[in-house]
């Protein structure tokens, strides 16, 4: 019997090396005359491990990583193919305190299974929440999404079940359901990994979206920066064809779902829902005037479920497990799991699946190990570029919706980037302005031109001319931003600079109190 | 526009003219094939969806991916998001403009190496990262980036331009 040995396929690990490691460990194992099967899973979120080589033995699967191919004729030297010790044997995965300390419920399968077998999908849980759903009237499927307590994890975290039920009232000769992949956030990857490592829990989710509302066609929205998402969704898309999962007659079911992947074009303001759909349509991303809202009259005007990856890929579990199940993870109105991303100057980076009220103290030491760097953590942006930069002082505040929202920052799509203390916030303020500039859609003035303003109100302040007076043209234009934008990129670039400002003024040459000492 | 690239976007323009909200699948077909969306394109593309050539051109600016003129055999893309920037990123950026004496958005005399800033590549705790003729490349450090510009500069061989379109 030959050994299974598995090497990731995510674009993580291809990016440091994955793919020649594959290659590396077949063709030393064939030298050797030793039986291995090399399986390409995805991966398990320890992303600072990638490569992450695991060897099935009868006591489990053993990893070893971070593996070079340099390292394979040692390993396989050392009995690596059998389990043995080695200075990057990290031992049985499944016991690793950095993923046995997650709560994996959307993640359940990432990096355990290949992700392009449907086989195996089946045989780790997976189709078993749409057969549920396909038993249920619509009303009681939404009615269990309600329950849950699910909130978008897009950003906006609007309750699923809500959004779902207007949908569902709503009468239309045909629906749509639309799934935001656009991830442009940095510090986020959580969608890429679910795309890439457990294709079909998406398509899942999607279709039972579908099959609870009344909608017939899905379309998948995603960035163009994510090719080897769209070549894995491809195949996992035409898998569920030839199962039976999407067509004509969803499992039997006499239902039917179909499913296209869009490709988006570079724009980061297309992940905002309406302009989303605008783009879709074939049109420039401008965004639209709220309401209506997309669940009445979205895609091509038609009522239409639109939400982020993890929101559908959360959808299989609750009701293969329950509403109930789901609701019991997390805290106050922030229910179930959320899959947070740990990224920039990190030592352990990776994805950390956790209910919600975990700290930043837990994720940047616990988890994180402290920054790459090993210099001091100074400060982390959560939430996306839009979101505020969180000081030392708050590592403490639990992570959840509402308690983020008190301290003025925002947990958004659960993306966390940590910097070091050579970090200048000053800089930092005037990218967030930069970015906003660069990625406006343009139909609102404060936005517009306001961010360009901003950026030289910015440079203005760090040379040091006039400090005082371009400090109040800063905060004039921020509010102005605030209050006078119609989407979120306008109207939240401002808290990344103004949490700058705020807690770092010495970055901008000012003294601790935030005046304009030093000018 | 040569002939033969001419014959290539009225195919992809047929492949993709009755799928609903044809206009993004169709620029993307004919930038896979050629690399660009050649201007010459544009009435084409407009006569197939009854739109008028503004409105054409009008999504064609609007998104970052979409290229007017023929990028260079191979395309580097760096990402200059926050998480990259706390891994040097930038340093990144200085060293390929001092390398290939370009900037973004430019392309080496000799037709070897465009250089694009894309913000955020999915790879943020592998970072820094870059992406080159759509491979991802993760960790990334001087000498790895002084190694990718001389593999562009010595493989002039691949003129197909389509090597770099994603
Ligand atoms: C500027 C901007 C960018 C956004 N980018 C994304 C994105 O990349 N992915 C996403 O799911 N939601 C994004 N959103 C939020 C969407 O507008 C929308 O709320 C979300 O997709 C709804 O799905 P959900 O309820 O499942 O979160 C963005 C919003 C704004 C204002
Ligand atoms: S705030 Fe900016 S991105 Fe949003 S609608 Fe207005 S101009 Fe467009
Ligand atoms: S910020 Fe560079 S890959 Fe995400």
């Amino acid at each position: 019997m030959s050994v299974r040995i598995f090497v990731p396929r995510d674009s993580s690990a291809v990016s440091v090396g994955a793919d020649a490691v594959a290659k590396a460990i077949a063709d030393e194992a064939t030298r050797r005359a030793i039986p291995v099967a090399v399986v390409r899973n995805g991966s398990r979120g320890m992303l600072w491990l990638e490569p992450l080589v695991e060897v099935e033995t009868p006591a489990g699967r053993v990893g070893y990583g971070p593996v070079t191919v340099a390292d394979i004729p040692q390993l396989f030297d050392a009995g690596f193919h059998r389990g043995a010790p080695h200075a990057l044997c990290i031992g049985p995965v499944d016991d690793y305190p950095w993923l046995a300390k997650q709560e994996r419920l959307c993640f359940a399968r990432a990096g355990v299974t290949d992700p392009l077998s449907w086989n195996e999908y089946v045989a780790h849980g997976g189709s078993r929440g749409l057969r549920a759903a396909l038993a249920m009237t619509g009303v009681d499927a939404v009615a269990a999404v309600t329950e849950s307590g699910l909130r978008g994890r897009g950003g906006a975290a609007f309750p699923t079940g809500i959004k779902w039920k207007t949908v569902l009232d709503t009468a239309a000769d045909q629906k749509y359901v639309v799934c935001n992949a656009d991830e442009g956030d940095s510090g986020t990857f959580s969608d890429r990994m679910v795309m890439e490592d457990d294709p079909f829990v998406l398509i899942e989710g999607m279709t039972i979206a579908g099959i609870a509302t009344g909608a017939t066609i899905g379309y998948i929205y995603l960035r163009s920066e994510y090719p080897y998402a769209e070549r894995a969704l491809m195949a996992a898309i035409e898998t569920a064809r030839s199962v039976g999962v999407l067509g004509d007659d969803v499992l039997g079911s006499g239902r039917r779902f179909e499913l296209h992947v869009r490709r988006g074009a570079g724009a980061y303001i297309c992940g905002e829902e309406t302009s989303l759909l605008e783009s879709l349509e074939g049109k420039r991303g401008m965004v639209r005037f709220k309401p209506p809202v997309p669940a009445i009259s979205g895609l091509f005007g038609k009522p239409t479920v639109l939400n982020n990856v993890i929101t559908f890929a959360s959808i299989p579990i609750i009701f293969d497990r329950g509403a109930a199940f789901y609701r019991d993870y997390g805290r106050g109105r922030s229910r179930g799991t959320l899959p947070i991303q740990l990224a920039g100057n990190i030592r352990q980076g990776g994805l950390v699946e956790k209910a919600f009220g975990v700290t930043l103290n837990e994720l940047l030491y616990d988890f994180g190990g402290g920054s790459a760097s090993g210099r001091p953590i100074r400060t982390v942006q959560v939430g996306g570029p839009l979101g505020a930069y969180i000081p030392e002082s708050q590592f403490d505040v639990p992570l959840d919706y509402e308690a983020y929202a008190s301290i003025g920052a925002m947990v958004g799509h659960g993306g966390i980037v940590v910097f070091d203390d050579t970090v200048d916030m000053a800089r930092m303020a005037r990218y967030a302005m930069e970015f906003c500039a660069i990625e406006s859609c343009g139909k609102c003035t404060p936005c517009r031109i306001g961010s360009t303003r901003g950026v030289e109100t910015i440079d203005r302040i760090i040379e040091g001319r006039e400090r005082g007076a371009q400090l109040a043209i800063l905060e004039d234009l921020c509010n102005t931003m605030l209050s006078g934008s119609l989407c979120a990129l306008g109207g939240m670039t401002p808290f990344p600079v103004l949490s700058a400002l705020k807690h770092f003024p010495q970055d901008f040459g000012l003294g601790p109190d935030g005046l304009a000492a030093a000018a | 526009m040569q002939e033969t690239q001419l014959q290539r976007v009225q195919e992809a323009v047929a492949r993709c003219r009755d799928l609903p909200g044809a206009l993004l699948p169709m620029l993307h077909a004919i930038q896979d094939d050629l690399g660009y969306v050649p201007p010459e394109a544009v009435p084409t593309i407009a006569k197939a969806l009854a739109l008028s050539r503004a409105e054409v051109h009008g999504v064609i600016s609007f998104y970052h991916h979409f290229r007017s003129a023929p990028p260079g055999r191979h395309v580097i893309q760096v990402c200059r998001a926050e998480a990259c920037q706390s891994m040097g990123a930038e340093r990144l950026v200085a060293r390929l403009r001092e390398r290939l004496g370009i900037d973004f958005h430019g392309t080496t005399p000799d037709g070897a190496v465009s250089l694009e800033a894309v913000y955020c590549l999915g790879n943020c705790a592998c970072a820094p990262a870059v992406m080159v003729d759509g491979a991802l490349r993760g960790r990334v450090t001087e000498a790895v980036l002084d190694e990718i510009v001389a593999a562009a500069a010595l493989d002039d061989e691949n003129d197909g331009v389509a090597g770099g379109a994603r």
